[in-house]
């Protein structure tokens, strides 16, 4: 699903009220082209994940707006009456373990969003195979998670995220449990897949391996967030 | 869409299945307590069926015979076989002992013995209906016909009292309301049986009557013999059976010789809700407190379970719920795993209680209603009990997959 990728305007989050009020986001501007890949970074208590929550519609920001594609999906309060799913169909979750469901198979566990979107069972197999055959992970697809190398499970767990086709993916620190090497190869996969399917990704990251592989990255510091051009060594 | 709860179950069969079996002994402990409150209604049934009779004649204003000692002349029998409608009438004797097999190897049974008329037509009440080796009793002393439940053979010696008898016939399903096995035997041994002294005891009650003036007077021979041998001698039964004519009226005769012969008279119905509703009551209420229990026992053991894993999957419920997952979907996956739980302990306490009931010294009556009662009762128990764990797993914040 090709789109406007995701733009955020002074997004903030209070949690609690009155003298024990924290500001987590004071502002937060940001916006993803589709087939970009950015990076969010900052230290621990930043509000990184607060941002990711609120992007990913799991907490509800206090105010600012959200547009996601053409649809403005926050202004001052949800625009959409179905967050799951707006979660399920137009948002990629990849998390920074990889989370897959140990009871399913990898085929299974790459179709079950949109199983869950209501796409037949033979059609949501076949999409999911396709995604594992250019993530180079098809030899496993009959494979259950336990029986995965780290690196291969978070393939898998961006094939899930990319599944539904969705306009943008969060990534949670996806190679933080990754060597160098598999950490190097996740992200020229998010990027490889941001270019194929015109997804916006945000990278939220603390590995210094991966930060200079960024071309625009968000600063993230005590609620709000300034950008800065990134290196974007490696993937042209 | 896939079944989750299937691929959970499927992919962790072994904890379930095991799982599965615990609650399965459980659930047959169940049904083999159900099946003795069963057993017991049924061998109170059987124990009317067996002695073929339509009414019980008892002592006036007793539960008797089984219910509470009755006790009634033993030629009054004559009487009724003259009242309208009663086809045959016959005295019964009732003894519940340990009866001793002979010279074999001395082990002992407990039995009811029964005392019936010796050499009485087929189908006198209380004489046993059919046996499945040997013959009636036809002489007046010494012969047994014994249940197979008891163990004795054809031919074997018993001993009750301190009269040895011989077994003559076997017969089958022949029990008491307690579930004992029936030992018939002549009525007149029975009745000497029920309340034979010890030697020391006549000799001293002999001694005693010879003393009294009023038994021993001069210039009378032979009142105080006589007194002795009244005295040694029962000429009392427990209760009359009574075998109606075709056609007539339970109701009418039992009201007829009610109000001629001034005896209490118990139908059909009547004996069979004094059996259930006052013999075997105690019981019943004992083993619906274990049922009850046992019940609560398998809720409590099914909720902990489940809550238990949905507690090992709470990660994967965050993650689910996150893209996008159903809450009715979760539910669903927990309950169906509930219900699977309860199907897999239901089939193998189903199997458990079905391979152990005949091991066990009483009858156990296992009725299929009682199994698809079973089946339903098992199947909400253990829906209530994964509500726990879904009110849990409802409560589990998707934002708990992202970390922070």
């Amino acid at each position: 699903m090709a789109g406007k990728g995701i733009r955020i305007e002074g997004l903030r989050k209070r949690y609690g009220s009155g003298d024990t009020a924290v500001d987590a986001l004071k502002g937060v501007d940001m916006h993803v082209e589709p087939g970009e890949v950015v990076g969010l970074v900052g230290p621990s208590g930043s509000g990184k994940s607060t941002l990711l929550k609120s992007l990913g519609a799991v907490i509800d920001p206090t105010a600012g707006r959200m547009t996601l594609g053409d649809e403005v999906i926050y202004d001052e309060g949800w625009k959409v009456p179905d967050l799951r799913a707006l979660r399920r169909d137009r948002i990629g979750f990849v998390f920074q373990a990889p989370y897959l469901i140990p009871f399913l198979d990898v085929t299974d566990n790459v179709a079950l969003p949109p199983m869950l979107a209501g796409v037949p069972n033979t059609e949501a197999r076949k999409r999911a195979l396709d995604l594992l055959m250019a993530l180079d992970v098809q030899h496993r697809a009959q494979a259950m998670p336990s029986q995965l190398s780290g690196g291969e499970q978070q393939r898998v767990a961006i094939a899930r995220g990319l599944v539904n086709h969705p306009p943008v993916i969060l990534a949670d620190e996806p190679t933080a449990p990754l060597d160098s090497q598999r950490a190097m190869a996740v992200i020229r996969i998010l990027n490889d897949m941001a270019k194929k399917y015109e997804t916006a990704i945000i990278v939220v990251t603390h590995d210094e391996k991966i930060i200079p592989t960024f071309k625009r990255i968000y600063h993230i510091r005590d609620g709000v967030t300034h950008e800065e051009a990134g290196e974007g060594r490696g993937f042209d | 869409m896939i079944s989750l709860a299937g691929r959970d179950i499927l992919h962790a069969w072994g904890k379930f299945v095991f799982t599965g079996v615990g609650l399965g002994l459980l659930i047959g402990v169940t049904l083999v307590m159900a099946g003795v409150y069963r057993g017991m209604v049924d061998d109170g049934k059987a124990l009317l069926d067996n002695s073929g009779a339509d009414l019980w004649v008892v002592q006036q204003d007793t539960l008797g015979p089984y219910a509470e000692s009755s006790s009634l002349n033993d030629d009054l029998y004559r009487a009724i076989l003259a009242m309208p409608g009663v086809d045959r009438a016959a005295n019964v004797t009732y003894l519940t002992m340990q009866v001793r097999q002979g010279e074999r190897d001395a082990r002992d049974v407990r039995a009811m013995v029964v005392g019936v008329a010796a050499g009485a037509p087929a189908g006198t009440p209380g004489t046993p209906p059919y046996l499945v080796a040997g013959r009636q009793i036809t002489r007046g002393h010494y012969e047994a016909v014994a249940d197979v439940a008891t163990g004795f053979r054809l031919g074997d010696t018993i001993k009750i009292r301190r009269n040895q008898y011989t077994v003559v016939g076997l017969t089958r399903r022949m029990v008491s309301s307690s579930g004992d096995p029936m030992v018939f035997v002549p009525l007149k041994d029975a009745q000497e049986a029920q309340f034979l002294k010890d030697n020391d005891a006549i000799w001293q009650s002999r001694r005693r009557t010879g003393e009294n003036p009023a038994f021993n007077r001069p210039g009378a021979p032979g009142v105080l013999d006589a007194v002795i041998a009244s005295q040694s001698s029962n000429n009392f039964v427990n209760a009359i059976l009574v075998r109606l004519e075709p056609g007539a009226d339970p109701d009418e005769t039992a009201r007829s010789i009610h109000r001629w012969k001034r005896l209490t008279v118990y139908t059909r119905a009547q004996m069979e809700s004094i059996l259930v509703g006052k013999l075997i009551a105690t019981s019943a209420k004992q083993i619906g407190m274990f049922l009850v229990i046992l019940a609560v026992v398998s809720a409590a053991i099914v909720a902990f379970i489940i809550y238990t894993l949905t507690m090992d999957k709470i990660r994967e419920i965050a993650v689910l719920k996150l893209i996008g997952t159903r809450n009715r979907t979760i539910a669903a996956m927990i309950m169906q795993q509930a219900l699977a739980l309860g199907a897999i302990g239901f089939a193998v306490g189903k199997i458990t209680a079905t391979f152990t009931a005949p091991l066990f010294p009483k009858y156990v009556l296992l009725v299929p209603q009682d199994s698809i009662i079973g089946f339903f009762a098992v199947l909400v128990i253990c829906a209530l009990a994964s509500v726990v764990a879904i009110r849990m797993a409802l409560r589990v914040d998707p934002a708990e997959a992202i970390g922070g």
